[in-house]
């Protein structure tokens, strides 16, 4: 397993913004609510104030660095949830096929033609804002790649001579699911994955600057976003860094899909030697 | 030959049934195995033996099924049973190792769990104990270092090694019944005798039934005492197999011992080509009326190509269907 430069890079900076999260009340120079102080109101970057501070006085800096916990919990719970759904609905539908494998085909291909930032709208327009009902609208609308993807494995690996002898060995279906089906496939699983947790991040900031995410006053970097877009030409560091923030993490998260996509994939893998 | 066989198959018919087409691909298949023998089904591929095989084991799959006869194990009919006894019964009482130990491990799985799995899925045993079983059963079969080897990946293994892996797994549960498809067809021919010969010990020892299933008359004759030849979904000549080289009925089975090349015969006789069977197997969709093997024998006569010859009781438990049998 040789990992590329972009994987590399990109593990670097998903790393950091994991670190950044784990750390955040250490990191943080103040409260990044609580610590409003008008007196420092709109101060631009500085020695003090890394990335300025806001309209309230707030620090941006603390407040980015707390952003991280919301923007990582989301990307990383929300992208688990949906490889679950979409491993277990790919996984019975592709192995036991008939009626079950059309019932998923036919939710698979109505997820897809729905925008799933729509369809997690909807949700969030039901549920009202918050954190748990962000992770519920966002873990449900973006399993379809990752169900697609294991109902493909699974009906490719399930010819192959390991799985037929297992059949042939006692084995049940639970446990041919498990042991040999499951193992085999996790490699464009976990690619996938990677992908979409930045693909839930940016979701994130999409539904929290439209006000259906996280709430103000608590820092998400959408949210920040939300709130910094009648200061851009005042005060462009509210904006700045925030999407700075959301730029890098994606980046990063993107970088280390397609980097471990190149170690995983044996298809591509062939394709470069 | 014991009162009860161990498996006893009667007048099986195999149906290939793909929506357009409604074809019998066996038809007629009769053979009993007693406990601890060793019975091999020898013919070319596409006639039917690999689908007996898996038939046997209750694992026929669309298209294909069992539409007449009955596969009794131990007097219990293998088709009436749910699908849980069956699951039981197999890998446990029938094991079954495959011609591609290539693809037939897991490649993402060491070797020594995927022994070790058989003992926790069919005796019920913790892992721990399990893997200390998996490293008996590697050594059982002669793999140097067992306590490392489990540890290897399949990829990691040669050939032969992967096929006395599997010989590890379908022995693991001691079943009654071993079917050994083409198990050495992938191996190079030095290789090909060490496994053949510690699969024949280790069934002996334990008294496992082996029923071999082979395109090489040789191999299965040197490891069978009896051999059934099948032709195009039936068996044509049932034999001991020390009879088949010097006294066989059917002429297929004719032609198949003359395909085969004997050592020192260039001396004996002079200088001549092998034989061949001219012409190939059938389609199953077109078997042709009559004797299945008539558009390609010598002795074809016209009662052959109207009318399906009929089982002949030879002495000595062999059976021939050859209107013209010698």
């Amino acid at each position: 397993m040789k990992l590329g430069t972009s994987a590399i890079i990109g593990g670097l900076l998903f790393a950091l913004a994991i670190f950044v999260g784990l750390f955040a009340p250490w990191l943080a120079h103040t409260d990044p609510v609580m610590g409003a102080n008008l007196m420092n109101a709109e101060e631009p970057p500085s020695w003090i104030w890394w990335f300025g501070t806001d309209a309230q006085g707030r620090d941006i800096y603390s407040r980015v660095v707390h952003g991280a916990r919301i923007s990582l919990t989301v990307g990383i719970v929300s992208q688990l949830v949906n490889s679950i759904i979409g491993v277990t609905l790919g996984l019975t539908a592709g192995y036991w096929g008939g009626w079950w494998d059309d019932v998923v085909n036919g939710l698979t291909n109505l997820m897809l033609a729905i925008p799933s930032l729509i369809f997690a709208l909807a949700i969030m327009a039901v549920l009202g804002p918050g954190l748990t009902s962000l992770l519920i609208a966002l873990g449900l609308t973006n399993w379809s790649f990752t169900c697609r993807i294991a109902r493909a494995s699974t009906l490719s690996l399930k010819s192959q001579g390991y799985v037929q002898a297992a059949r042939v060995l006692g084995y049940g279906d639970l446990r041919i699911m498990i042991t040999q089906l499951l193992p085999n496939m996790v490699g464009p699983i976990i690619v996938i994955g990677t992908l979409g947790m930045g693909g839930a991040v940016l979701a994130e900031a999409s539904l929290s600057f439209l006000g259906l995410g996280i709430r103000p006053p608590y820092p998400s970097w959408g949210s920040m976003l939300s709130e910094a877009r009648d200061q851009i030409t005042t005060a462009p560091w509210l904006s700045v860094f925030p999407g700075l923030a959301i730029f890098l993490t994606v980046l990063g998260l993107n970088l280390l899909g397609d980097g471990l996509r190149d170690v995983l994939d044996p298809q591509s893998r062939s394709r470069r030697t | 030959m014991t009162a009860a066989p161990l498996i006893e198959v009667e007048d099986l018919r195999i149906d290939l049934d793909d929506g357009a087409n409604h074809v019998a691909a066996v038809e007629g298949v009769s053979f009993r195995i007693d406990r601890g023998e060793t019975f091999g089904l020898v013919g070319e591929s596409g006639c039917g033996k690999s689908i007996t095989a898996l038939a046997l084991i209750g694992l026929l799959r669309r298209p294909l099924s069992v539409a007449a006869g009955a596969i009794r194990f131990e007097g219990r009919e293998i088709q009436r049973l749910s699908a849980a006894e069956q699951r039981a019964l197999r890998g446990n009482r029938i094991a079954m190792i495959f011609q591609e130990p290539m693809t037939a491990l897991n490649p993402v799985s060491p070797v020594g769990r995927q022994i070790a799995e058989m003992f926790v899925l069919h005796k019920g045993k913790g892992w721990r104990e399990a893997n200390q079983l998996a490293v008996e059963a590697l050594a059982n079969v002669r793999v140097p270092a067992p306590e490392r080897r489990v540890k290897d990946y399949p990829h990691q293994l040669s050939g032969g090694m992967r096929q006395r892996v599997m010989i590890a797994i379908a022995l693991a549960c001691d079943p009654d019944l071993l079917i050994a498809d083409e198990p050495t067809t992938a191996l190079d021919v030095t290789v090909q005798a060490e496994i053949i010969e510690l699969m024949r010990n280790l069934c002996a020892e334990r008294g496992t039934a082996i029923l071999m299933i082979s395109h090489d008359l040789g191999l299965v004759a040197n490891v069978c005492r009896r051999v059934g030849v099948m032709y195009a979904g039936r068996i044509v000549e049932e034999r001991r197999s020390d009879d088949i080289f010097s006294a066989c009925a059917h002429p297929y089975t004719q032609g198949l011992v003359d395909s085969l090349p004997r050592l020192g015969s260039r001396a004996a006789l002079g200088r001549s080509r092998l034989r061949e069977i001219a012409g190939v197997v059938p389609a199953i969709a077109d078997f042709p009326a009559g004797c299945r093997f008539n558009p390609r024998c010598a002795q074809a006569t016209e009662v052959c190509r109207t009318t399906a010859p009929e089982t002949t009781w030879l002495g000595a438990g062999g059976l021939v269907r050859c209107h013209h049998h010698a």
